[in-house]
Order: structure tokens, then C-alpha cells, then sequence
């Protein structure tokens, strides 16, 4: 058994590609030896920013012998088939064993030197490495054929035991040097084996193990922040980033000007990270303070004074620019803003983005005064509704896009608008994924609900840019999910149908949209569906959801979901089990009963006929009181009084009596009984 | 900023003379700036034509770079429309390209085990030359001091083979070199005897005062209007006429006459698409223009070379 170290040296991978290397390495190597009959069972994989780095312990030094049996045509089949056989076999007729009339070949393969099954396996997985982005360079890229990589290839390092595999890809030959950290130990340091590959790096500034890398980043960080008594922000992409970007990272503590700290802290975070890559900190009392934690890629003679010293004005001048904004922005309010959204197309068939707050404002308003938004000011409503993208022609929401409704927040409030508004502002385009906060605030949901149904309905509706498999350019399934999780969280009781057509009913006849029985269909369907994902996290089952949505006509999703759930509970109970069992029996005997011929009987040919009936009789009035009362699992109740008449009735009689009227009466009361579970639910939609 | 405590960091121009030692002294040829306007070191002709082809070109050179819509009426204290850059220009790019670069910021005087230098992922496209390359920011102390790339294609044609391209940021450099918060406070020259130094205030405020103000105010948007249609016309005659060099001027002239026009304000984003476009084609033209003169050549001189 033998370790193997294969190192790959580039120019800098760019960080954000190298969990993706890693990954593509792990996958290509395993391919490659698994094709030659080798188990990789301990596999280690690195990255740095110059190197990725593999090592694979307790190889075997040969693949074993194996003996490959195929079985061919019977000796009495035409000849073409026997060619063929040996054709594919490579072997002559004569090398074939007949056993009892049928052709076997038996090939031997003999066992190979791990060593050559490296040698071949290196250059494949260079040649075949898949990268998001990659590039020719240097003398050979004169030929279109020459080697890609991400950034030129500059060396491998590939050593089985202590032995070199030889190898070469595009002039690169595999030795065992490589090189140390790019400043501290610029020259070529030579690696023995597999063993002393991690030792002999980290002797030459460069931890190769980026998860190493990562943790002094993320414990030096806090440290630094720690011993200033400040409190670091903790930000796992930004510790992976610059984990990424250093061979030996030394984070360092730097301040600036408290006089910044008058932007908002968002601002200055996203700031730090985005342009500058640095962690912000907080003071004892959780704010945020004046300083900053830069990763550096050197231990600099200094202790990194001149470094920080340099971050610092970067930082400054981004900071200033910042400043800038948030005073420049501030000299108009949100109103004048505003103005200029009549500058900005919101889709080229829609208008612009002035034209959707206009429509926006009137809908918020309207779900406000029609109390769908309960306890929800109408003018504040639209007054929210109609500033809440003023912030989007801001300078600031132009540098940082993902500012926007924080930014409007802000302005909101610094020029003295109520908080309900300035909130509702910030948060309207909440929730933005599964697990965001969702709006409870009364002003805020009425502009969120409106804002949503907004884009859903134009872009739906209007416009026919449903979403089709994995294209959703508009996020319409999004915007779906951000209206069902506000309706549900909110408790909102209204038919959706009818908010959906109040948003765009004005403008059908313009884009020539047939709503009847032809998009309102198409919408219950894909509320249906939204609403399946929105509730698989809860663990509501999908096909009880359709079960009830299949009754046509429900579109309150307050109460429909409170009918799932009731029906739900019911089908984990035996009485349920056993029902839908019933049900499907009966639905069956129905299907295949065909036209009914002969008049039913007047009166119940059996006791069992009789006591199902009279089950019929009192379940169907409390099971349609239950639901008219919304009181579903009283309606659940009602169909379970029906479980020991329905198996008493197909324990004694047959329904298909010889005697049509016999037949037809039983066949009757089989479709009263589907009938009144259908008054709950849809059963045939009912899985199991 | 220097290294030695007692040595006095580089003047604006001595920091263009020890590039243009440093360079020189690898084997490039040291080329004065081009004789027009242009956005950056990459529209000189020495960069967009000559990284076609076969053929080893290794140049170095300042081009003054103009930004109409970045003046600031010279009270930004790092925005300009007018600067320079510093253009490396290596093909086929050295296998030691990235150690050739350091060598240059040491030369400058910056020492690498004192700041922290970063190659940070950025990849270069100038759509209107129909260009792209994989490379780097290279960043110093958290600041970008120089653009790195890997040249893949140019006038839509596939670089083969592939020139390396550094792009410095003089005047940050400089700032940073000499530690000064202002542009305008560079120190451009040193002083000398009875000569006093001059700062690059002394040499450029004023320019940025009076272009700033005739880039977004003054400029006749009607004459402009018909330049940019004139070098266009032009341009494709001079293709026609397989002159490329000569069209590829009218190009850059184009592209120019675009970026003062949007300076002015009078280009809708509808129509920015547009023009870019008909600027990009004249850059592509010129290029292909550019290979059909030179292919025969190449084609004899460089067996096996093929488009």
C-alpha cells in the first residue's frame, strides 16, 4: 500500500472556482482509477489560491489480475454473428471455448502497475478538468488546440511512495519540485513524498489546507476584534473568500474615521465586504463601530502597519463616495425622486416603473379600504406604496442594487415620514425567499401583497410570460410564493381570483386576455402548485392539497389550507385509512357499472342497504353544516359515521345483483356515498 | 513610502523612466503614446492590431487616456477625464509574466514583504472592441494598482497566440508611491537647482477645469453627431480600400466622438446599445481588415498558423 501526492500549480485560481476544483479533482481522479480497478477509500483534496492538491492514501502498487467472461452466439448461429463476437473480442475462433453449444470468451487481464495507471490517469484529468471559465496563454496557445485552464498551468508535482510518476500535458513534465509562498520563499523547494508535502508548504509560508486557512481567518478575525474590544460580524462567505485568496492569511485590524459611521451601517458593510473583501466589527453594545479586519497574504516585517495603513485610505475613499451618496440623495425627498421612475421602463408592453407604483398604490389602497388587509390606514397604504421605489433612481441603490427598500427606509425616515410607512418602504419586498421574514406590520403587507400581485398579474396575465421548467426570468414563482406566505401568515380571508382579476381587470381588453374559464384556470393551477412547494417544508402532503383545490371554487387559502389540514389528520386515523378505501371500491364499481339500466328499487332491498342510507342521511347534512361552518374536522367526523356503514354494506350484499332494480338501487347509493365525500373532498386525488 | 528609510519615493516621471528602464531592459520596445484620443492604453493600435497574429511583439508605453464622463471639474480629488496609463504589452505571453510584473512594482519601489500584493480575479471585456482575456486586478494594500490580463480575443478573432497585457494606474500608483491623498498633489517632477518642482496640479488642474466644463456643456452635439457618422463613413472606405490602419484611426475617432456625446448627455440607453455596436463593428472591421493584409505573411512565416 502506497500514498500518492498529485499537486497542480497555477497562476491564482480565482476563489470563488476553487470548492468547485476541488470537487472536479476528486471526481476525475476517482473516475480515472476506478476505470483501472482501483479503490480510493482515503482521499484528501486542497486548495490555494496556486495549487490544488491531492493525496491518496493506501493505494495498491498493482490493480489486480481479472479474468473477463463474455458470453457470445451458440455455435449453430450464422457466421455473421460469430464475427461479430470476435470482432468485439479481438480474439480468434479457435481461442473460444464451446461449452454446449454456446460461444465463451475468456479474457485474461493481467494486473497492472498503479505507477503507469497514474502516468495515464494525470494528463486525462488535466485535459478533461472542466472550469467555469478558462483560457489559453503563452507560446502554444498559437495552435486553437492547446491546453486550457483556468490561468496558465505552471507546474505538477505527482509522487507515488517516493517515486516520481512521470508524466507531461502541454510541456509541463511532473517533477518533484514546486514553490513556496510567492514573497517569503520565492524558490523551488523540493517535496519527498506524500508525507511531508503538508510540512514542508506550511515551512515555506503556504498552509495548503484551505479548511486550516479558514479557521485562522475566522479565529484570527475575532481575535484582532477581540483584543481592540470590539466584536467581529461574523461572515462565513467572506472567511472563505479570503481563505481563497492567501496562502498565508494574517488578519489585521484597521479603523477609520468615526465620522463615517453617520451612513448607515448597511452601507458600510456591504462596502467592506463587497469591494474591499473586509469584515466589519461591532462595539460591546452590538453597533456597529469604526473598524475593519483586512486578511493579509504576507507576515509583513512591519506587523502589517503599512498595510493597514494603506487598507485604511482604500476604504476611506470608498467610504467617502458612500458619504457622498447619502448626503447627495438626501437633498431631494423620496416624492422628487420618484419623479424620475417615469424614466425607467419596467418592461417595454408594460410601461414604466412610474406606470407599476401608479397601479401598485391603487391596488394597496384598495386591499386596505376593502379591509382584505385588515387594520390597515388606505392613505398610508398608498402614500407607502407610492414611494417605495423612489429609492431605486437613488446613487446609492445605483452603486449597492441590493440596498434597495433599506435605502427607501432610511430616506423615508430622515425626512420625518410616519415609521409605518418608512418600514413598510424597507420591508415591501418581503419575504424574498423560503425562510425570510415574512410582513406582519399592517401597511407594510398591504404594499407587499399589492407589490407582488402586481408583478405576478402583469407578466402572468397580461403579458403570458408564465414560467416554463426552469425558466422564470420574471420570478413570477417567487412573487407567487411571497403572496401565499403573506395571506397564511396574516390569516387574510379573500378569494384570490377576485384580488388577482381586481389588479388587472382594466387592462385585459388592451392586451386582449380572456379571463373566463381560461386564466383563471390557468392561475388556479399554478397557485395549486406554488402552494404544494410553499407547504412541503411544513409537511402538508401534496396530493390532499389537490384534493381540495379539485373541488373547484376554493380559493380562499386561509380556509383551504385549514381543509387540508383537518383532511390530513383524518387520513392518519384508521376511520380515514378505511374510508378512502371505500371510497376507491365504490368509485370503481361505478366506473365500470357504465350506463345503469331497470328503475332502482323504491326502498332498501337489505339491512345493509338500509343502514347505509340512514348513515347517508345524517352524514351528508352535518358533513356540508361543518364545512358552510368551516369547521373541518367536524366535517371529517361526518364522513368517519360512514366508515362501518360502507364495509358492513360490502361485507353483505353484492352490488351487481342479478335484479336490475336491486342493482340500480345499490348502484345509487354507492354514488350518494362518493358524492357526500366529495362534499369534503376530492378522494380520487388522494394517494395510497 | 519607499523602502529605505532615507530615500525619497519616485517623482511622477521618474516612475515612467525606471517602467521604461525595467521594460526596456526585457526586451520590449519602448513606443511614445498614440497620436489621438482614446480611452484607454488597449485602443492604441500597437495593442488592438498587433496582438493579431503570429508574429512576437513585446512593447511598452504611456497613453494618455481620456474619460469624458469622469471629469470632475478637477475638485474630485482622484476622478479625472484626462490620465495616463501605463501599457505593458507581451505576446506570446512569458511563462514568467506574473514575476516580470512583480519585479516592476519592486522597481518602483514597492517592496513585497512590506505591502500586501493580491492577483484578484477580474476578468477584461471591452465590448467595443469586440475583446476579452482572463486575468486579474492586482491589487496593493486593498487597492487596484494594475490590470492583468490574459488576451483571449480581439476584434472577435481568437489571439493565437496569447499576448499578456498590464494596464498601470499611473497616477494611483503614484499616489500611493508617494503617499499623497490628492491627484493634484503628485509631486510630477522633482526640483533641481534653482528649478523649482512642479506638482501635477501645476501641469493638469486646469485642463480638467476647462475639459470637464466642455465635455458636459460646451461641446456642439450637432457637429459631433456628424463626426461620429463621418469616421464612420471613412472607415469603411478605408477598409474597402485595404488600408486598415488608416480605419482603424476612424474607429478610435468614432469611439471617442461616442463617449463625448454620452459625456453630453444625449445618448438614451436605447441608443448607447446602438452606437456601441456600430463602434464595435469598426473595430472588428479594421481587425479583420488588419489579418486579411497581413495573413499571406503570416501564413509563410509561421507554418502551421491558421486563423
Amino acid at each position: 500500500m502506497t500514498d500518492f501526492l498529485l499537486e497542480l500549480r497555477s497562476e491564482e485560481i480565482p476563489a470563488r472556482m476553487q470548492a468547485g476544483a476541488r470537487a472536479e479533482l476528486e471526481k476525475l481522479f476517482r473516475a480515472q482509477l476506478s476505470a483501472a480497478g482501483i479503490n480510493v477509500d482515503d482521499l484528501t483534496i486542497w486548495s490555494t489560491p496556486r495549487r490544488l492538491a491531492l493525496i491518496a492514501r493506501d493505494l495498491p502498487d498493482a490493480t489486480a489480475a481479472v479474468s473477463e467472461e463474455l458470453k457470445g452466439p451458440r455455435s449453430s448461429a450464422p457466421p455473421q454473428a460469430l464475427e461479430g463476437f470476435l470482432r468485439k473480442t479481438g480474439l480468434r475462433q479457435d481461442q473460444l471455448e464451446d461449452r454446449g453449444g454456446v460461444y465463451f470468451a475468456v479474457i485474461d487481464k493481467p494486473g497492472r502497475a498503479t505507477a503507469d495507471v497514474l502516468a495515464e490517469a494525470i494528463p486525462a484529468i488535466i485535459r478533461g478538468f472542466s472550469w467555469p471559465k478558462s483560457m489559453r496563454w503563452g507560446k502554444a496557445s498559437a495552435s486553437s488546440e492547446s491546453l486550457r485552464w483556468v490561468r496558465p498551468l505552471s507546474g505538477i508535482v505527482a509522487i507515488f511512495g517516493e517515486e516520481l510518476i512521470p508524466c507531461e500535458v502541454s510541456g509541463i513534465s511532473a517533477g518533484f519540485a514546486t514553490r513556496g509562498h510567492r514573497f517569503h520563499c520565492p524558490g523551488e523547494i523540493t517535496i519527498g513524498s506524500a508525507g511531508d508535502y503538508a510540512e514542508k508548504l506550511r515551512a515555506c509560508h503556504v498552509i495548503v489546507d484551505h479548511e486550516e486557512r479558514q479557521s485562522i481567518i475566522r479565529d484570527g478575525a475575532a481575535r484582532a476584534a477581540a483584543d481592540a474590544g470590539l466584536r467581529l460580524v461574523e461572515d462565513e462567505g467572506l472567511v472563505i473568500e479570503n481563505a481563497g485568496l492567501t496562502e498565508w492569511p494574517v488578519p489585521l485590524l484597521g479603523r477609520f474615521d468615526e465620522a463615517f459611521l453617520e451612513v448607515p451601517p448597511e452601507v458600510i458593510q456591504l462596502t467592506a465586504r463587497v469591494n474591499q473583501k473586509y469584515f466589519v466589527v461591532n462595539d460591546a453594545g452590538g453597533n456597529l463601530a469604526n473598524g475593519f479586519v483586512c486578511t493579509a497574504n504576507i507576515d509583513a516585517k512591519d506587523g502589517g502597519a503599512e498595510i493597514v495603513a494603506g487598507n485604511r485610505k482604500v476604504l476611506a475613499a470608498r467610504l467617502s463616495d458612500a458619504r457622498f451618496f447619502w448626503e447627495q440623495d438626501q437633498k431631494k425627498t423620496l416624492a422628487q425622486h420618484a419623479e424620475k421612475l417615469a424614466n425607467i421602463t419596467f418592461h417595454e408592453k408594460l410601461g414604466t416603473v412610474a406606470d407599476k407604483v401608479k397601479r401598485v398604490a391603487k391596488l394597496a389602497e384598495w386591499l386596505a379600504s376593502e379591509g382584505i388587509v385588515p387594520n390597515c390606514d388606505p392613505a398610508l397604504a398608498r402614500r407607502a406604496a407610492e414611494l417605495a421605489k423612489a429609492d431605486l433612481v437613488t446613487e446609492m441603490v445605483g452603486e449597492f442594487p441590493e440596498l434597495q427598500g433599506l435605502m427607501g427606509g432610511y430616506y423615508a425616515r430622515a425626512e420625518g415620514l410616519s415609521d409605518a410607512v418608512a418600514d413598510a418602504i424597507r420591508d415591501h419586498y418581503k419575504p424574498v425567499g423560503q425562510g425570510d421574514d415574512v410582513p406582519t406590520a399592517p401597511v407594510t403587507v398591504a404594499v407587499a401583497l399589492a407589490d407582488k400581485l402586481d408583478v405576478f398579474t402583469q407578466f402572468f396575465v397580461l403579458i403570458d410570460e408564465a414560467p416554463t421548467g426552469s425558466k422564470d426570468p420574471f420570478a413570477l414563482r417567487r412573487a407567487a410564493l411571497g403572496v401565499i406566505a403573506i395571506i397564511l401568515r396574516n390569516q387574510l380571508r379573500f378569494r384570490l381570483e377576485q384580488v388577482l382579476l381586481k389588479a388587472v381587470e382594466g387592462d385585459l381588453d388592451q392586451f386582449g386576455v380572456v379571463w373566463e374559464g381560461h386564466t383563471e384556470k390557468k392561475l388556479a393551477a399554478f397557485f395549486a402548485d406554488r402552494l404544494k412547494v410553499q407547504q412541503r417544508e411544513a409537511g402538508v402532503r401534496h396530493d390532499l392539497i389537490d384534493a381540495v383545490f379539485a373541488l373547484g371554487g376554493e380559493d380562499d387559502l386561509v380556509r383551504l389550507l385549514a381543509r387540508v389540514k383537518a383532511l390530513q389528520a383524518f387520513m392518519a386515523t384508521e376511520d380515514g385509512a378505511n374510508l378512502l378505501a371505500g371510497y376507491k371500491r365504490a368509485a370503481n364499481i361505478l366506473k365500470q357499472a357504465g350506463e345503469v339500466s331497470g328503475t332502482a328499487a323504491a326502498t332498501p332491498p337489505t339491512e345493509a342497504d338500509a343502514a347505509l342510507l340512514a348513515a347517508l342521511d345524517a352524514a351528508e347534512p352535518a358533513a356540508s353544516a361543518a364545512v358552510e361552518g368551516e369547521r373541518f374536522t367536524d366535517a371529517m367526523a361526518a364522513l368517519a359515521s360512514l366508515r362501518a356503514p360502507i364495509d358492513a354494506f360490502f361485507e353483505g350484499v353484492m352490488v351487481n345483483d342479478p335484479d336490475d332494480s336491486i342493482r340500480a338501487y345499490r348502484l345509487g347509493l354507492l354514488s350518494r356515498f362518493t358524492g357526500a365525500v366529495h362534499g369534503v373532498a376530492d378522494f380520487s386525488k388522494i394517494e395510497g | 513610502m519607499a523602502d529605505g528609510a532615507d530615500e525619497k519615493p519616485l517623482s511622477f516621471q521618474d516612475m515612467i523612466l525606471t517602467l521604461h528602464a525595467y521594460w526596456s531592459a526585457r526586451g520590449c520596445a519602448i513606443l511614445q503614446p498614440y497620436d489621438m484620443r482614446v480611452g484607454a492604453g488597449t485602443f492604441h493600435p500597437a495593442t488592438t492590431l498587433r496582438s493579431l497574429g503570429p508574429e512576437p511583439w513585446n512593447v511598452a508605453y504611456v497613453q494618455p487616456s481620456r474619460r469624458p464622463t469622469d471629469g470632475r471639474y478637477g475638485e474630485n480629488p482622484n476622478r479625472l477625464q484626462h490620465y495616463y496609463q501605463y501599457q505593458v504589452i507581451l505576446k506570446p505571453s512569458p511563462a514568467d509574466l506574473q514575476e516580470q510584473y512583480l519585479g516592476s512594482l519592486a522597481a518602483i519601489g514597492i517592496d513585497p514583504l512590506l505591502h500586501d500584493i493580491r492577483f484578484v480575479e477580474d476578468d477584461w471585456e471591452s465590448p467595443t472592441l469586440g475583446a476579452w482575456g482572463l486575468g486579474w486586478e492586482v491589487w496593493c494594500d486593498g487597492m487596484e494598482v494594475t490590470q492583468f490580463t490574459y488576451f483571449q480575443q480581439m476584434g472577435g478573432f481568437d489571439c493565437k497566440p496569447v499576448a499578456g497585457e498590464l494596464t498601470y494606474g499611473l497616477e494611483r500608483l503614484a499616489m500611493y508611491i508617494q503617499n499623497v491623498d490628492n491627484v493634484y498633489d503628485l509631486r510630477f517632477s522633482d526640483a533641481v537647482g534653482d528649478v523649482a518642482a512642479v506638482s501635477y496640479g501645476d501641469v493638469f488642474l486646469e485642463n480638467e477645469r476647462q475639459f470637464s466644463k466642455w465635455n458636459f456643456e460646451v461641446a456642439d452635439t450637432d457637429s459631433l453627431f456628424a463626426g461620429f457618422k463621418a469616421a464612420e463613413a471613412e472607415c469603411q472606405r478605408a477598409i474597402a480600400a485595404n488600408v486598415p490602419l488608416a480605419a482603424y484611426d476612424q474607429a478610435i475617432e468614432a469611439s471617442h466622438l461616442f463617449n463625448l456625446l454620452q459625456a453630453r448627455g444625449v445618448i438614451s440607453v436605447q441608443e448607447r446599445a446602438n452606437y456601441m455596436a456600430r463602434v464595435r463593428d469598426l473595430a472588428k472591421g479594421s481587425c479583420k481588415a488588419w489579418i486579411d493584409s497581413q495573413s499571406e505573411r503570416w501564413t509563410a512565416q509561421y507554418p502551421g498558423w491558421t486563423l
